[in-house]
């Protein structure tokens, strides 16, 4: 206890300095206003901004870059719940009471539910990060390549098991990124690969590109597919706090969203959207007014918004301690931190540790900004849902490109940019999640590199994997959750969970 | 027999293509051994997994029922991939701000109807914004407007 009281000290000095306050409210300002914008993702927006923050110091990058994830998950909630249109994927479920209170004119309590559950599941996700970082990455001290190579592999399975949609294309995905993450120069034998002799493929694809690429480009194209003019029909909002009949109400599914968030943000794979929905899903199932569900059961509005909140913060905790991604953000996070020189990996907070506890002391004091930017400043983001798309759409393509030409001045990226943003609509198409390919396009350097050297380790004999204790135990549970998945009865109800 | 469905006929031909062509690209580096991973090891087990999934899901695309993929925005996607095209293609000969209005203009075109004096305000403004921005603070080695040859 002494030493978590200590280690949180660590952060506040780091987080409370003036230039990280400073970027820790840009971050979440950030966040806020790209959770409101619809067809604008915190994936894309942190892929634009990453060369910016090459300049910035590594604390006051991280904090920032993590404040848009988070508040992303703010603002998403407030479309979700003034006009039905969810602003972030993770806000889904809000839509159906959260749109229903506000039609029956209690957007304002559904508003400031919204706030408060995210307020409270974040502070004790901060804390849930603070207690369990230390011992998982004094456990990940000791590994070696076979325990990383077997990590990697339950983490990119894991991804794959929770993801949406067919699992043999989100496997495929995997591969095809693991293997777009080896084109460029071999760090081992000096080989180029895959680069057609392009001196412009020689450090391989940045992974901006691949994100900015299949999350961004495809995304306008997708949104540009659907013609029809968004009717805004925003309900006036009176009376901000819930009464106390509603106060009442909301604590007990605040505090179990907290709980299933945070648990569902440590998988890997995880993150906000799984949390929202399965905290729905439980809310409606354990609480005596589940029959309200949909038509506007404040229950239905506390529950998932504390979960996307608290599952944003604690997916953190597997990409801090381990250097694995449980999604794309934390991909992305990963890439900023290889930018500005740092390896992932439990090493991170032993040798970073203002900067690692600085993070997580900046998204408690993110949250406190968030509850400040969004309860009484409402009126405001409603404003900014009337910027028409046919003006947003041209400029957020613009930034892409002087972004990705920004990152090192070569043409030839704007070219992969706009391959990749056929690329990303044709899986979209195709129904392939863009999301596993960007996580094996980080691993795929990584891991060859562990296996290389796990078999030098083993003169050659792949067992290695299976006799040593914790990396067998990984791939068992990585086989175990395939194996799961196959069976038809958890198809079903896995099928049933992401359309309900 | 039954039709197969098109949507995992073309994800199993998308999988099979790309790992036929990274195995194909592979055999040009030096394989190694498992003791001593060459530069063709990594991608070359990777594509040949990726050629299996490909297979599987063609047979796949035989046992379960067609679904349609749905209509392809061939228009917005030309549009915002040719925009962008455009832009790597300007930028260095004409200058970021003739690029960035090159850039909206064409992708404000994707759109499902052209305003065409809302298109250039939002284009000469952006175009004013990044030249103030990427061009003059951040320095970037691009001219801004640049004629000429």
């Amino acid at each position: 206890m002494g030493d978590i009281l200590a280690n949180l000290a660590t952060g506040w000095a780091t987080a409370l300095t003036l230039v990280n306050l400073s970027y820790c409210f840009l971050g979440v300002l950030i966040g806020t206003l790209v959770g409101v914008l619809p067809g604008l993702g915190p994936v894309a927006t942190i892929a634009m901004l990453l060369p910016a923050t090459l300049t910035l110091p590594a604390d006051s990058a991280l904090i920032m870059l993590a404040g848009i994830y988070y508040g992303a998950q703010y603002g998403g909630s407030t479309t979700a719940i003034l006009i039905n249109l969810p602003g972030e994927s993770s806000s889904v479920v809000t839509t159906l009471d959260g749109h229903a209170m506000a039609r029956q004119g209690r957007a304002g309590a559904a508003l400031a539910t919204a706030a408060i559950g995210s307020f409270f599941a974040g502070t004790v996700a901060t804390f849930v990060i603070a207690f369990l970082a230390p011992p998982l990455a004094n456990l990940a001290i000791n590994f070696q390549a076979p325990e990383y190579f077997s990590l990697m592999v339950l983490g990119l399975i894991g991804s794959i098991v929770l993801a949406q949609g067919s699992l043999l294309n989100a496997l495929g995905m995997v591969v095809l990124g693991l293997l777009l993450g080896l084109v460029g120069t071999d760090v081992t034998s000096g080989t180029q690969r895959f680069t057609f002799g392009l001196s412009a493929l020689s450090d391989g694809i940045n992974f901006v590109i691949v994100a900015m690429g299949v999350f961004g480009i495809a995304e306008i194209v997708r949104n540009l597919e659907d013609d029809e003019t968004r009717a805004l029909l925003v309900q006036e909002i009176r009376g901000l706090m819930p009464n106390r009949e509603e106060r009442r109400r909301i604590v007990a599914p605040i505090l179990r969203g907290t709980t299933v968030g945070s648990l569902l943000g440590i998988l890997p794979g995880g993150g906000a959207l799984l949390a929202s929905f399965a905290a729905y899903a439980v809310e409606k199932r354990l609480s005596p007014r589940g029959q309200e569900f949909g038509k506007g059961a404040i229950e239905g509005v506390a529950a998932p918004e504390a979960a996307n909140n608290a599952g944003a913060q604690t997916s953190f905790i597997p990409m801090l301690t381990l250097g694995i991604p449980s999604n794309p953000v934390m991909a992305l996070m990963i890439g900023a931190m290889i930018i500005q020189g740092i390896r992932p990996g439990p090493n991170v907070m032993l040798e970073q540790a203002p900067l690692f506890w600085g993070v997580i002391v900046s998204m408690w004091i993110g949250n406190l900004f968030l509850l400040l930017l969004n309860l009484p400043m409402i009126g405001l983001w409603v404003r900014l849902l009337r910027v028409p798309y046919d003006l947003l759409f041209p400029s957020i393509l613009l930034f892409a490109a002087v972004g990705v030409l920004s990152l090192s001045n070569s043409v030839a990226d704007v070219y992969l940019l706009a391959l990749f943003g056929v690329l990303g609509y044709a899986f979209a198409k195709l129904g392939c999640e863009p999301a596993p390919l960007l996580l094996g396009y980080i691993l795929g350097p990584m891991m060859e590199e562990y296996l290389r050297r796990a078999l030098t380790l083993s003169r050659g004999d792949p067992s290695i994997f299976l006799l040593r204790p914790i990396s067998a135990a990984m791939l068992f549970a990585a086989a175990l959750a395939v194996g799961l998945l196959v069976l038809p009865a958890v198809r079903s109800t896995r099928r049933q969970a992401f359309t309900e | 027999m039954r039709r197969p469905n098109a949507k995992d006929l073309l994800v199993g031909l998308l999988f099979l293509a790309f790992g036929s062509a990274f195995l194909l690209l592979a055999q040009g580096y030096p394989l190694g051994s498992a003791r001593r991973m060459g530069p063709a090891y990594f991608p070359q087990l990777l594509a040949l997994l990726l050629m299996a999934i490909g297979l599987l899901a063609m047979l796949r695309a035989l046992a379960v029922a067609p679904t349609a993929i749905g209509r392809v925005a061939a228009k917005p996607l030309l549009m915002v991939t040719f925009a962008v095209l455009l832009f790597g293609f300007t930028v260095e000969r004409w200058g970021l701000a003739v690029a960035s209005v090159g850039l909206v203009l064409l992708a404000s075109a994707a759109g499902s109807e052209l305003r065409l004096a809302r298109a250039m305000a939002l284009a000469v403004a952006l175009a004013a914004f990044c030249a103030a921005v990427f061009g003059l603070a951040l320095g970037l080695p691009f001219p801004i407007l640049h004629f000429g040859g």
